[in-house]
């Protein structure tokens, strides 16, 4: 094998120009592909970040029918003080939930006393929620973060302070209907102002579970969605089938299920934006794919047609068949080894580089998201599999045709 | 026991619906350590008749056995063994890889095709490369080379591995007149000294004249005739 190595390096070494050609855009290839993945990847797991430790949590438990009907905010739908307790038993059990935040989701009337505008508003136990949205607390742009905030006060969405004029210590006045459909209502003294972002609930405000109670007239502990954080979100799907079943197995009366639970993917549709990204990450592999076998095959077709005199020389004087198959298959080999190890050298260096002069990015209404693109091993040893592989599949077939080559034919060759 | 025994050897070619019979019924036998000529005008069926002793063409009917071994329906890989390890080749146009050097083409089929142990390799590399007086050129690539120093190379290569047989295509096709005479002389010697039978396929007087059995080829039938001269070449 180390012969036919040698030999193989020494043919390419034959045609330099073809080679460094060839092995330059397989390193280009290489290059976009780990680029392309290394950001994509590090764009795509800050924004679910960003969305799952603010705003949603990794799974969401809610009554059956509570999501078909979110725009409404039913509170006739909340989950009930014994349901809740079954559902905490439940998760108790589950060992790989970090942590898990109860909230009561609300429509009210805000008024600044001036003007009256609507708002939705999630009712928070501010302790529980922080620990289960580590992030929400830096959406709070303008304000106290420290404790998120107290009985007796709100955080305002952006958009809904800037409509308003209302600045953070301003009074206001919240009125809700409660489920009865009596009408109540309450003064809070603005806290902070919540940067908005994208997804259901990215643009609602904050309030105390216990004031939202008092507000709504709610006795009994009531709430309208249980958002949980898990210790690893690759862990996902796991924990959500396992939810899925013993929620599932708590039916009503008509022998249908109270819960219904979901993961991020189906509440946010940043999910979209994340499939598309995989979706290009998918194209551009088969970008990496093609120009691999289109080069490789060509060069090696060109070597096979160059070399046919060379060829049946060695078939004549008792090289095998099959060593001379092994003998082109290793040169498209080494072309592709040479061109992967290149390429992933560049792109490590990149993403380095890139890491070092920290670069920032606007992504809706956020803005100065810092990249930090990063690539797993595994990334790395995939695309590295994927473009070897293809190189050695499109040499294979100049490869054969060089060993079926009839020698006496071969020989005639001019 | 000769080396190469032929009976009503034939060889038919098929182009659409034309057979042409390029080899009619032939009958041979040439002994170890010959020096043995095909000749005979273009198309006679000389290069056919060495393909099929080489092992290289399979007879379309007939008997041929070489070293003791019926050739007539080897597969690929047993054919390509057999070739390696008992038959050399010399190519009118030297045939040499132009990527190894003097020495790894001459070491090629001890590598690739006897996978010899490189300690054994280099005695017999540097052995023949004494024999054909080609030592000092051992690093030097073909292109380095002149066309009689690449035609002694290629001899060294077709004996290297012990061949009991090398066929020469037109091996001085390409030589002057003096190289020429140098190369055939070398392979005389190259017989004499490792007792391998040399077969010619040529148009060359000199190589006639040097030959002990000339076979002459005409439409594909064969005529042999015992060269008395044979080696007392002027």
């Amino acid at each position: 094998m180390l012969n036919i190595l040698k030999m193989a390096a020494k043919n390419l070494a034959r045609y330099r120009r073809r080679t460094l050609l060839t092995s330059i855009l397989i390193t280009l290839g290489v290059v976009a592909v780990l680029l392309f993945v290394s950001v994509s990847g590090s764009f795509k797991a800050m924004m679910i970040g960003q969305i799952t430790d603010s705003m949603l949590g990794h799974l969401q438990i809610h009554r059956k029918g509570y999501l078909a009907s979110i725009d409404s905010l039913p509170l006739n739908k909340n989950i009930t003080q014994k349901q809740l307790n079954k559902v905490e038993e439940i998760l108790a059990a589950e060992e790989a939930i970090e942590s898990y935040t109860m909230r009561i989701k609300l429509g009210a009337m805000f008024s600044n006393y001036a003007e009256t505008t609507n708002i939705r508003l999630n009712a928070v136990t501010p302790d529980r929620e922080l620990q289960s949205m580590p992030l929400l607390a830096d959406r709070v742009i303008k304000g106290e973060k420290e404790g998120l905030l107290a009985k007796g006060e709100i955080l305002l969405p952006e958009l809904i302070a800037k409509g308003m004029q209302v600045k953070v210590g301003d009074s206001i006045v919240l009125v809700a209907n409660n489920k009865d459909g009596s009408v109540n209502g309450q003064s809070f003294a603005v806290r902070g102002i919540l940067e908005g972002i994208t997804g259901p609930g990215g643009r609602d405000g904050i309030m105390h579970m216990e004031d939202a109670r008092e507000l709504l007239r709610i006795e009994e502990m009531e709430v309208s969605e249980i958002a949980i954080r898990l210790k690893n979100i690759d862990q996902m799907g796991v924990v959500f089938s396992s939810l899925q079943e013993k929620l599932g197995a708590m039916t009503n009366k008509e022998g249908k299920p109270v819960f219904e639970i979901h993961t991020w993917e189906k509440l946010s549709p940043f999910y979209n934006i994340a499939k598309m990204i995989d979706l290009m990450t998918l194209f551009i592999k088969i970008m990496l794919v093609a120009i691999v076998l289109v080069s490789i095959m060509n060069v090696m077709i060109m070597a096979v047609y160059e070399r046919v005199n060379e060829i049946g020389t060695i078939a004549a004087i008792g090289t095998r068949p099959g060593k001379i198959l092994a003998l082109f298959v290793t040169e498209g080999f080494l072309l592709g080894i040479l061109g992967t190890m290149v390429g992933t050298i560049i792109s490590l260096i990149a993403i380095a580089g890139m890491n070092a002069s920290k670069i920032t990015f606007d992504f809706g209404r956020q803005t100065g998201l810092q990249l930090t693109p990063t690539i797993d091993s595994a990334e790395v040893i995939t695309v590295v599999l994927i473009v070897i592989g293809i190189a050695v599949l499109g040499s294979l077939q100049p490869a054969l045709k060089a060993a079926r080559m009839d020698p006496i034919t071969a020989l005639r060759h001019v | 026991m000769p080396l190469v025994e032929a009976k009503q050897l034939e060889k038919t070619y098929v182009s659409g619906d034309i057979e042409i019979k390029a080899i009619r019924g032939v009958d041979l036998t040439i002994e170890p350590a010959s020096f043995v000529s095909f000749i005979g005008p273009s198309g006679s069926g000389k290069s056919t008749l060495l393909n099929m002793i080489g092992c290289l063409d399979p007879p379309t009917s007939g008997q041929l056995t070489v070293a003791g071994q019926d050739i007539t329906k080897l597969d690929r890989n047993t054919a390509a063994d057999f070739r390696g390890n008992t038959i050399g080749f010399v190519f009118q146009d030297f045939n040499l890889i132009p990527v190894l050097t003097v020495y790894e083409n001459i070491e090629y089929p001890l590598l690739m095709v006897q996978k010899l142990p490189a300690p054994e390799r280099k005695k017999r590399v540097f052995a023949l490369l004494e024999a054909v007086g080609m030592a000092d050129q051992a690093a030097k690539y073909p292109s380095q080379i002149s066309g009689g120093q690449k035609q002694r190379v290629a001899v060294a290569r077709a004996l290297v591995t012990n061949a009991k047989l090398v066929l020469a295509d037109e091996p001085t096709a390409n030589l002057d007149r003096d190289t020429a005479n140098r190369v055939i002389d070398m392979m005389k010697q190259m017989r004499d000294e490792f007792q391998t039978t040399f077969i010619f396929s040529t148009h060359d007087p000199k190589i006639v004249k040097n030959a002990e059995i000339i076979y002459t080829i005409e439409d594909g039938k064969l005529q042999r005739t015992i060269n008395e001269n044979g080696g007392n070449h002027a």
